[in-house]
């Protein structure tokens, strides 16, 4: 059923989806961030050059995802002690080194990048990853360390005051946001089967933030209806295409005016 | 009685602005101990030192024996201390079961696998949303756990704050003029919920301007004016005292 072309979109917005939810995660503790791309990147790279030397791809997946979220530890050292427009210049800053690193790095290729991945990278895996990542979102709402991110989202000095380890769950929330971005690296290195380091740049982190900010982080379904919008729109409505970055920054700014929450907005607290 | 919490000889300044001078005293195990001044007499700086929102430029301040002076804010919450804010600071985003529960879940929190743990067990018997149901229950807003909390009045999101307080089981409650913004009739109901926190074994350290509120609850009084303490003691003594009436009551009242 899904082949071809439609197959296709199908995988593209699975790895759109897992990139929300790759920023969804530090977004609920209030971190923003526009390197995302950057640890799509490290997962890329490191899974093609694993399963290039024979490792399985479940493995390299995990290997590509864990690096991702060592380097989004990393990153978060320094990030957590920052806000608002510094921590988005800080990681705008990472997803450029990340690139430009790989863009010089010859191991990995250099400027003519890697290629000559097999296509492991099927819409079941793709699908499987999503599944999991939801019911891990939406697990985390409820649970303590989600409830943790929310209030230092809210307030960090009062959550503080009630016992929330502030640096942890900052932390927390950029290492596991990075581990996905790892992993949907990993799929698509195995779907594209040819990776450069442009591939990754600035405006694949503006990506994710587009579908994190136009879907809201109200709830889980947020990222997944903002990758939604973002990926199929341009699929169904042809003629969009080239008016492409021209909509969304319309919607953008539409969400911006009447719906600052994102198109799915709390579905408890609006009762 | 023994003292639960020491402040020994703390002095706070803020650039030129000295916000407390060389302040002592003690809190005793199971009282209702208030502090009051006029306005900008440092009361809530006092306060924040004590719960570790900010540090002292010098002195100290010590619980249960132990000295703590410049701790993080969720270690002294872990010791005991838990409090409420003067402007409230309830948490946008999460129900008002949830905020309670941020308090109650501190008590079970022992670190990443803990969080693991909770993560793959949720709803285990006697957790954090039963001890936070009680804490509602506690202070009469066990029905409104699934609302939002910009649905409530500031009186009630005050009594969430409290709760949210009690939630962690503390030793030692700070409250920030609670008794704020509340009608005649509701601050009977908070002097009732004050005495039942005590009865429950509760110190219960109260900064307030409500003089009524004070002078019913309170066995101690401690007096700041400027930032130095001017008197300390029982109520009775305190009202008769020169100085205080001179610098709080005899112009308020």
């Amino acid at each position: 059923m899904f082949e071809g072309y439609w197959g296709s979109v199908a995988i593209f917005f699975g790895i759109n989806v897992l990139m929300a939810f790759s920023l969804y995660f530090p977004m609920t503790a209030g971190l923003i961030s526009l390197g995302q791309g950057g640890f799509m990147a490290i997962g890329a790279y490191a899974s093609a050059v694993l399963t290039k030397s024979g490792m399985p791809f479940w493995i390299a997946v995990g290997i590509g995802g864990l690096l991702a979220a060592l380097s989004g530890i990393v990153v978060g050292i320094p990030a957590i002690r920052i806000r608002g427009i510094y921590l988005i210049i800080l990681t705008l800053g990472f997803g450029e080194i990340v690139r430009v690193f790989f863009l010089n790095f010859a191991f990995t290729g250099g400027a003519s990048g890697i290629g000559g991945m097999a296509p492991y990278t099927n819409l079941a895996w793709v699908a499987s990853a999503c599944l999991l990542t939801s019911l891990v979102a939406w697990r985390h709402r409820y649970a303590r360390m989600g409830r943790a991110m929310i209030a230092v989202h809210a307030d960090e000095v009062a959550a503080q005051a009630m016992g929330v380890n502030v640096v942890r769950a900052k932390l927390t929330a950029f290492a596991v946001g990075a581990f996905i971005a790892g992993v949907a690296g990993a799929f698509y290195a195995h779907y594209t089967l040819f990776i450069d380091s442009a591939q990754f740049g600035f405006l694949r982190s503006a990506d994710a933030f587009l579908f994190v900010v136009l879907g809201g982080i109200a709830n889980p379904l947020g990222p997944i209806a903002g990758a939604a919008v973002v990926t199929l729109t341009p699929e169904i409505f042809r003629f969009l295409q080239d008016w492409r970055m021209t909509f969304f920054g319309a919607l953008l700014i539409a969400v911006a005016l009447w719906r600052p929450d994102g198109l799915v907005t709390a579905i408890r607290t609006r009762q | 009685m023994t003292a639960i919490l020491q402040v020994h000889e703390v002095s706070k300044r803020f650039g030129g602005f000295l916000a407390l001078s060389n302040v002592s005293c003690e809190v005793a195990e199971g009282r209702i101990h208030a502090v009051i001044g006029p306005n900008g007499a440092g009361k809530s700086t006092l306060l924040n030192i004590i719960s570790g929102v900010i540090s002292p430029t010098s002195g100290n301040v010590a619980f249960v024996g132990q000295e703590y002076t410049g701790g993080r804010p969720d270690t002294i919450h872990g010791m005991g201390i838990a409090r409420n804010f003067q402007h409230v600071r309830l948490f946008k985003g999460l129900s008002v079961l949830e905020n309670v529960m941020i308090g109650s879940d501190a008590q079970t929190n022992a670190g990443t696998w803990s969080d693991v743990v909770d993560f793959v067990l949720p709803f285990r018997p006697g957790d954090a949303a039963t001890q936070a149901h009680e804490a509602l229950q506690f202070v009469g807003m066990g029905k409104q756990g699934n609302r939002a909390i910009d649905q409530l009045t500031l009186v009630d999101q005050r009594r969430v704050e409290i709760a949210r307080a009690l939630a962690s089981r503390p030793r030692l409650l700070l409250l920030d003029e609670p008794a704020g913004g509340m009608s005649p009739s509701e601050v009977q109901d908070l002097t009732g919920v004050v005495r039942h926190i005590q009865r429950a074994g509760v110190t219960v350290l109260l900064v307030e301007h409500h003089m009524r509120f004070v002078m019913t609850l309170a066995e101690w009084i401690t007096v700041l004016d400027a930032g130095r303490v001017i008197a300390d003691g029982v109520p009775e003594t305190v009202r008769r005292d020169p100085a205080v009436i001179s610098a709080y009551i005899g112009t308020s009242a």
